[in-house]
């Protein structure tokens, strides 16, 4: 396996260093439309880019699931009747 | 500006996301229950302020940090920012994928299930604080860096780089984790 991003031609993205460069701020919702629809493109075409871009975004879904937590029993009652007080 | 029913109603929608960030920033359950319930009271107390339209969420994420800055962050002890490595770009995409080829599964499969929701955690929590919230903000609240940027008033670019630096150490981290557990050999790269 060659871990480094091969440099075959696709159209509307030619390389692999810049997609793997916006790989994050594509993740991140922070592309314009042009350059989202660029990359989805080159997705398609390149395996290598396009397993890397599912790592990463597995990635994040790992640590958003494995970090949220419960709200502790009581918190929410407790938090409703304080602010209850406050009107009174 | 809308009832203060209204804004009760949709602000509690809100407190799962807070206590997780919360419970990340302060370790301790006793005291993320205080910061959230400090949040609401505070938000309550501000809400004529609050203009209806604006990004409810994001606001009560700011006065959930800015409270959290106010009381706790001078109590800990916390890693200097300088303790942060300078790892590779896709560090732990590339330990995984080679793993990965020997047994001919792709690196997404091979880290699949890897980790405990524990070995997360401890990992978020090896961040430094201000990196830690930056991600914690960006990948388990999903907010937009724009608003990262207002919550934690930074720049943009501080924003950014914060996330870029601190997703590396995370990943890192875990990686460290997965070592530490025997699920990986011991890499001389690593």
């Amino acid at each position: 396996m060659n871990p480094e991003p091969r440099s075959e031609a696709n159209e509307g993205f030619s390389d692999c260093g810049q997609a793997l460069a916006t790989l994050y701020r594509f993740l991140d919702g922070a592309l314009d439309e042009k350059r989202r629809t660029d990359i989805a493109s080159h997705l398609d075409g390149c395996g290598h880019c396009h397993e890397m871009y599912s790592f990463e975004a597995e990635v994040r879904a790992m640590v958003a699931r494995g970090a949220t937590e419960e709200v502790p029993e009581g918190l929410r009652e407790r938090i409703a009747a304080r602010l209850r007080e406050l009107d009174a | 500006m809308a009832d203060q029913a209204t804004f009760v109603e949709d602000a509690m929608d809100h407190m799962q996301g807070l206590y997780t960030a919360a419970l990340r920033m302060t370790h301790k359950p006793a005291d993320a229950e205080d910061l959230v319930q400090e949040t609401y009271l505070k938000a309550y107390r501000a809400y004529g302020g609050f203009t209806e339209g604006t990004n409810l969420r994001a606001w009560l994420y700011r006065i959930l940090t800015n409270s959290y800055i106010n009381q706790y962050r001078a109590k800990q002890r916390r890693p200097d920012e300088t303790t942060l490595g300078d790892n590779d770009d896709f560090f732990l995409y590339r330990r995984v994928d080679e793993l990965g080829s020997l047994v001919g599964r792709s690196a997404e499969d091979e880290l699949f299930g890897w980790f405990t929701d524990d070995e997360v955690k401890a990992a978020l929590d090896s961040l430094p604080e201000n990196f830690r919230l930056a991600v914690l903000l960006a990948d388990v609240q999903g907010f937009a860096y724009k608003e990262i940027a207002e919550i934690t008033d930074v720049p943009v670019g501080t924003v950014m780089s914060r996330l870029h630096r601190g997703r590396k150490a995370l990943h890192k981290s875990l990686y460290n984790h997965a070592v530490d557990r025997g699920i990986v050999p011991v890499s001389s790269e690593a």
